[in-house]
């Protein structure tokens, strides 16, 4: 039996790229691994779309939220503590009855983090990048979503400076419900504006 | 561009479950760009601004983008703004991922893998 059989398997180039990069940053005392084991924590377990259904769920019950919400996206999400790195310039854009919004980031994948976590793989895709532009509707059905013809789709184009967050209309037959028993009804997809809310049928 | 976004309503539903990570390297290569970026040693648009561009090349070199590969570019990204602002030094990135390799070849199967092991290798 040769040596080869008990060593271990060398990884990928990326994977040793990354330790690289990573054990010669923090020889320089550039970051600290501790610091970086934090971050990933709070990205995998921490931050994530029920943070902006708990947003979007506030609007609906509370008017008054939703007007700064529309005036300032940026402070009243904050006001919720969400804040931190792709957060800073939020802008709200709301669905109508005769407008739907889709957001997509044309050049690489911004997306709102402390709102909605980090991005799914589609959306990172050149397949939703360049289709949500040129022919949003088709790229709505394919999300099972058809919008009627009077329905205007406007596309918002996410950059390092903007980032949009969707605020879906509140589903049918849920007058008069709480912020915590609407906020199940709001998926990430809901925010992005591929999708509607969910129905209190469909949960 | 005719490929559909994998996307039915099955794939979009069970994606919600997807992992935010699909491998550890992912979530080491997202921590550091955030980490240096909120350290100062590159501005968020200067980092979205080196991201697009990877992107880019891979659509001009029409390699197939699904999202999956986004963060091979987000560690290519990486490298390069590293480089350009003189942080890292391309010929220590080469020495030292040679010695990871050498680390992990030389590491019994099961024990940690320590780049001193790949040092003394390069040594011996």
């Amino acid at each position: 039996m040769s040596n080869h059989d008990h060593q271990t398997e060398p990884p990928s180039e990326v994977e040793l790229k990354v330790k690289a990069l990573e054990s010669l940053l923090v020889e320089k005392g550039l970051v600290d691994p501790a610091a970086l084991d934090e971050l990933i924590d709070r990205y995998e377990n921490r931050v994530g779309p029920r943070n902006g259904a708990q947003v979007v769920a506030r609007a609906w019950v509370d008017p008054k939220f939703k007007a700064w919400l529309n005036e300032d996206a940026t402070a009243a999400i904050a006001s919720l503590g969400f804040t931190g790195r792709q957060g800073e310039h939020m802008k709200v854009v709301e669905n109508t009855p005769h407008i739907h919004n889709l957001v997509v980031c044309t050049l690489c994948s911004c997306y709102p983090w402390p709102v909605l976590g980090l991005p799914p793989v589609w959306y990172k895709s050149a397949p939703y990048r360049a289709r949500a532009v040129m022919d949003p509707r088709t790229v709505l059905e394919e999300f099972g979503t058809k919008l009627g013809a009077d329905v205007e789709i406007k596309v918002w184009d996410s950059t390092s400076e903007m980032r949009y967050l969707v605020l879906p209309e509140q589903p049918p037959r849920t007058e008069g419900w709480s912020a915590e028993e609407l906020e199940p009804l709001v998926t990430r997809n809901s925010m992005i504006g591929v999708e509607k809310a969910l129905t209190p049928d469909n949960t | 561009m005719n490929s559909t976004i994998t996307t039915s309503k099955q794939n979009t539903l069970s994606s919600s479950q997807e992992p935010v990570f699909a491998e550890p390297w992912e979530a080491q290569a997202f921590a550091l760009a955030v980490k240096l970026s909120e350290q100062g040693l590159f501005t968020w648009s200067e980092w979205t601004t080196a991201l697009a561009a990877e992107i880019s090349l891979a659509k001009d070199q029409e390699e197939p983008d699904f999202g999956d590969t986004y963060y091979h570019y987000w560690l290519s990204a990486l490298e390069k703004l590293l480089l350009e602002k003189s942080i890292l030094d391309s010929t220590d990135i080469k020495a030292r991922t040679e010695q990871w390799s050498r680390a992990y070849q030389t590491t019994p199967h099961g024990q940690p893998i320590e780049l001193s092991t790949g040092i003394k290798q390069q040594i011996i």
